[in-house]
This record gives C-alpha cells, structure tokens and sequence, in this order.
C-alpha cells in the first residue's frame, strides 16, 4: 500500500519531467510485479506494460493511467474467476492487445464484461481471445475507439444468462473489424451508437442476433458475415444505415430473420448476400431505403414487406430459389421493384435489350394469402395453390397491381 | 381364403403380362434419376418428386384401378360360376391391382436413391415410400368402390376421376375458403382435422414437415408438427391413411357380394 501511495505521489511530480520517456513494465509470476493490478498502480501515462505467460486471477482491473498499452504475450490468461469485470479502463488512449480473458459471470445486475471502456476516448482492444465471457468487449459513452481482430467465443446458454460478444452503449465514432464473435446472446450490439464503421466480421452461432442496433445512426457495415444466429439480424429505429456486402446465411426458423428492419429510414442495403434464411429481408415502418445489388438465394421469404413501408426501392436484385419472392400484407404497396432478375420470370426479350418484355409481379396471390391469413400456411405446395396461383399471375385481380416489376432483368450480372 | 393365393398369383402374372406395370415402373425410376442428375442432394429430390407423387399415384391408381374391373368383367362373371367365394375373389383381384402399382412406384422411386447412394434422404425418402405405397393402396379401393357402384362404364371413369379431382384438388380450395372466412377463430386443431380427412393432404403434410421448409410454416406449422412428431400424432396419421384403404374396400366388398352380375 505505501509503496503505491509512494509511486502515485511520484507519478504526479513526474509527470512533467517524463513526457515522452515512456517506460516498460513487465508483468510475470514470481516477479516483482505479478500482477497487472500492480503494473497499473506504478504506471505513468504512455507506459508500455508487457504481461507475460501466465494465468492471472485478479479482482477487477481498474485501468486509469491514460495512454498506456498493455500487450499479452502469447499464453497471458485473466481468469475472471466469475467475478466481476475483468479489465476496467477509465482512462483515454488505453490500448490492450493480445490478451486471452476467460470466464466472467452472469449477472443479472450489473453488464460484467470482460474488457469495459467506461468514458473513455481513443482506446483500442485489439487481437485479444475472449471465452466464455457474460459481455465480451464493452464500450459506454466512449468516443474514437477501435476494436479489432478479436476473438470472443460464448457459452451458448440461454438468451436471458448470456450478454453480448461486443457491446456499444452511447458511443460515437467506433472502428469495429475483423472481429469473430460466436455463441453469445447478441454478437454485436448497438444502442445509441453513431458513425461506427462495422466491417469484415464474422458473427455465428449466436443465440439471439448476429447484429443488432437501436437509435444508431449514420453507421455502416461493410463485408460482414452473420451466419445461423437464432434469430438473424435485427435492426430498429435508425435512419442513414449503410450495408454493404455482407453476408446473412442460414439464419432459420419459424423466428429467424436473414435482416429485420423495423423503422429503419434513409438507408443503403446493397450488395449483400442473403442465402437460406426463413425470412431475408422483412421490412416493417421502414422508408426510403434503397435495397440494391443483393442476391437473395434459397430464402423461404426473399422479401417480406409490410404496407406500413413506403418508397423503398429494390433494383437490380437478383431473386432465386425462393419458396415466395416478394410477399406483403396490402393490395397497395408504395415501394418500387424495377431491373431486378426473377428466377421465376418466363417472360422474353424479343428486342433483346436485356429486358424482359413483359412485366413480373413477384407477389404470389399465395402469399397475399398466407400474409393475411397466416393459418394457410398448411396448403403450401398443394395442387389447388399453384393452380390459384397460375390463374392470379394470368389476370391479376387481387395481387398488388403496384407491385410489379416494368422491367425485369434477362440475366444477372453483379 | 385358399383361392385368394391363387387369384392373386394368377393376376400378378396377368399384370407383369401386361408390360404396363412396367412403363409404370420406369416413368418414376427415369423422373428420379434425372432430378438425381439435375438437382443433387438426395432431400432436394424428395421435395421435388413429393408434388408428382401426390397427384400422379392417385390419379394412376383410380383409373387404372377402374379400368382394370371394368376388364375383369366376364373373368369375374366366369370364375363366379366357378366354386370361388366372392369375397376370395374380390380380395384377390385388388391385391392383384394394388400390390403391382404399389410395387412399382416403390421400385421406381427406391432404385435410383439406391445407385445414388441415398444422397443423404433418409427419413424424407422412407415418409415418400410409405406414403406413395399407402396412397396407392387407398386409391386402388376407391377405384374398386367406383367400379362396383357403376355400372355403366363412362359413369365410373366420370366417377373416378372426380373423386380424384376432389381429393388432389377441390379439397384444399374448401380448405382455403375455411381458413378465410373463419381466420379470426384458432383454427389449427380443426385444420389438423381437415387435413387427417384427405389422404392427399395429409401426405404432403406429412412429407413437408420432413423437411426445413416446415420452419417457414409459422405457428401452424409448429402446431403441426408437434402433433405428427408424437406417437400418437404419427399412429393417427398412419391409422387414417390405412383407414383409406379398407373402408372403402369393406363397402366395395359389401356391395360386390350382393352384386347381381
């Protein structure tokens, strides 16, 4: 104890000498300095502390030295030992690297994570190894930070005792990439988060959603992969999204979303990949997103849009392989479908200008039907359904007569 | 019962002659070897044989079925006069009928999943055989009922192929126009009811729920499949589909011992 009050009252007198002269520190078992704990109390900002190999159990880690970098070797374990947070950074410009964190408890008061950023700005968590973690990396009101190549692994339990692989809480300006996170309730979790670019990760097997946002505007994805989560993607009331080439696979079940967009307006969905999802796209109160470029393959619903959805436009889309294209629950539809390609299209190009000279209209009356009536469901693929259908698709009385596509693409070319 | 073996042999023998049963035979091992060859994966092929399946086997088996009778006519009439007791004779004609057809559809279909070794179809594959044979079995008695009902041979086949417009078709249109006008009540009980009614309709269900589309199929589908992943749901379904095959052939039977040829 007096030799840290000894160190922080020379910490403070030297502060002004040692701008620039920054030291390193060696955390080791059997040393001097075993513990983290330790290394932080006789830190000086901009300090370089090097944990070596070794299993460390620790209360919480409070890190409150401002620009110092902690970096694992490979082997440096925090064992949570289920207690509290792990690591608990209060200070700017912190950098953690290459650590391994293993096992925080549930809680079902307090949001224990395994690396916290409290009103911070400026830090970084990168190529750390989470496991078994309640929340994995955890950022609250904190601004310019980046959090990279890491690696969080659930527990895959149920939704209500797991928390989130990465979770951003009233944050702006986030880097999130090159991140794989798996088998936690949500993978990555957006609340009140603002221009965060969110790309090139891989979020699986989660119990909840792949991704998952509220009140976060203005923020993009780029290249992500979201595959077999419970229930897919969600994202809710935000506008100025941006996603593009991601991928949302196999996210099924009666509950399972490829991309939910409830209330979502003034977005970009362009270029993704949806394949094998219940649902891809089900749009809800969502408006002027323009949904481009995307393949949608072996989907049950391709898009699911309901009538609360105005002037979102679907071009140049590529539609295969899906049990119902395009499906809402009004006669009138307000949003646009142009230039996509229909795998169901028969129609020709005797002109041959790449499009097709007679219109499709990809909502099935089936569908129509389904969507209003949801017990129906139990006549798919009979005889009598595709006859209906057949009928609908000659004359078209009671299938949106907005909803059809002028001018639908021969061939596909991304 | 004696002559029953006897009949049976006979008209096996009278059918393979025939060569028929074996166009028959060959029509669905061609189907599946091609959708093998086209679409892959041993459950893809399942789905896509399950829509020919459903109507081509009920259509086949009625008509051929009461065409077959209307055949059999001066053969039954001269063995009749004969010591066979009409029951024998009624029962062994059918076996005659049903066991080709059924043998045939199960050949057709069972063989290419065989050289394509499976192409991992399990239960799928052995839900299409079990369902194929059954309906085959309940439209061959349908067909014979028909056939002892009327008479007048145009009659019959008009008969025949409404009964299978009826069930294929009309069925799931009455089903539809249930499900619209009462959606605001629960209705998943009584459409189970509905659907156990229709041997055609109860196949599909059957067979889709094998599958992961059933996901895509909501709270109704989840209902239902809770109820056929049951034993009892499962020993319903199977009573039922079998229930279609020897009720109509007990009043056929009836009706054909008192028959005045």
């Amino acid at each position: 104890m007096s030799l840290a009050v000894t160190s922080s009252v020379c910490l403070g007198l030297l502060i002004p000498f040692t701008v620039g002269m920054a030291q390193d520190i060696v955390v080791q078992e059997g040393t001097s300095v075993p513990t983290l704990g330790a290394a932080i109390l006789s830190a000086r900002p901009g300090d370089h502390i090097v944990v070596r190999r070794g299993v460390y159990r620790e209360p919480t880690i409070v890190i409150d030295v401002p620009g110092i970098t902690i970096e694992g070797d490979s082997g440096a374990v925090f064992d949570g030992e289920d207690a509290e947070d792990v690591l608990l950074v209060t200070a700017d410009s912190v950098t953690i690297r290459g650590l391994t964190i293993r096992h925080v408890a549930t809680s079902y008061i307090d949001d224990r994570a395994a690396i916290k950023f409290q009103e911070v700005t400026g830090c970084v968590a990168e190529h750390n190894r989470i496991e078994d973690a309640f929340f994995g990396i955890y950022l609250a009101k904190s601004t310019d930070c980046t959090i990279r190549h890491n690696v969080a692994i659930g527990r895959k339990t149920t939704e209500t005792k797991s928390g989130n692989a990465i979770h951003l809480w009233n944050s702006r300006d986030v880097l999130v990439e090159d991140n794989t996170v798996s088998g936690h309730r949500d993978g990555i979790y957006f609340e009140f988060v603002t221009g965060a670019m969110v790309r090139r990760n891989v979020s699986t097997d989660n119990l909840r959603y792949g991704l998952h946002f509220m009140f976060s505007h203005n923020c993009e994805y780029w290249d992500n992969v979201f595959a077999r989560n419970g229930a897919g993607v969600a994202v809710m009331y935000t506008k100025g999204v941006t996603m593009v080439g991601n991928r949302f696979e196999e996210n099924w079940g009666s509950a399972a979303f490829g991309l939910l967009l409830k209330d979502i307006t003034d977005s970009r969905v362009e270029d993704n990949v949806f394949r094998g999802n219940s649902t891809a796209i089900h749009a809800e109160g969502s408006d002027r997103i323009i949904v481009k470029g995307n393949e949608f393959i072996a989907n049950g619903w391709a898009v699911k849009i309901m009538a609360n959805s105005i002037d979102n436009e679907f071009t140049r889309n590529r539609f295969v392989g899906n049990a119902f294209d395009v499906s809402t629950n009004s006669r009138s539809s307000s949003s646009r479908f142009s230039e996509n390609y229909w795998g169901a299209y028969q129609g020709y190009d005797l002109d041959r200008d790449g499009y097709g000279d007679v219109p499709f209209r990809p909502v099935r009356l089936f569908a129509l039907l389904v969507e209003q009536y949801p017990p129906a469901i139990i006549l798919m693929r009979s005889a009598f359904v595709d006859m209906i259908d057949l009928a609908e698709r000659v004359v078209p009385i009671l299938t949106p007569e907005t909803l059809v596509d002028e001018h639908p693409l021969m061939e596909w070319r991304q | 019962m004696k002559s029953t073996g006897k009949i049976l042999r006979y008209q096996l023998r009278d059918v393979i002659r025939g060569r028929w049963i074996l166009v028959y035979t060959l029509v669905f091992l061609l189907m599946t070897d091609v959708l093998f060859r086209f679409g892959g994966s041993g459950d893809r092929v399942v789905l896509s044989l399950m829509n020919v399946v459903l109507l081509l086997v009920p259509l086949v088996s009625i008509i051929f079925g009461t065409m077959y009778l209307y055949h059999a006519r001066e053969f039954i009439v001269m063995l009749l006069a004969q010591p066979v007791d009409r029951t024998s004779l009624f029962l062994g004609l059918y076996g005659g009928m049903a066991i080709p057809l059924a043998g045939g559809y199960a050949v057709g279909v069972g063989l290419p999943f065989l050289w394509h070794a499976g192409g991992g179809a399990g239960s799928a594959l052995g839900v299409l055989l079990l369902t194929g044979v059954l309906l085959t079995c309940a439209f061959t008695a349908l067909a014979f009922l028909v056939a002892v009902l009327f008479e007048d041979r145009a009659k019959g086949f008009g008969a025949a192929v409404l009964v299978w417009l009826l069930a294929a078709v009309v069925y799931d249109g009455i089903v539809l126009m249930v499900v619209t006008t009462l959606w605001r009540y629960p209705l998943e009980r009584p459409l189970l009811a509905l659907t156990m009614l229709n041997p055609i309709d109860l196949g599909r269900v059957l067979l889709l729920l094998q599958f992961d589309i059933a996901a895509l199929m909501g709270y109704t589908g989840a209902i239902f499949n809770r109820f056929f992943g049951s034993a009892v749901g499962k020993g319903l379904a199977l009573t039922v589909l079998v229930a279609w095959s020897v009720l109509p052939l007990l009043v056929g039977l009836r009706r054909f011992r008192m028959k005045d040829f």
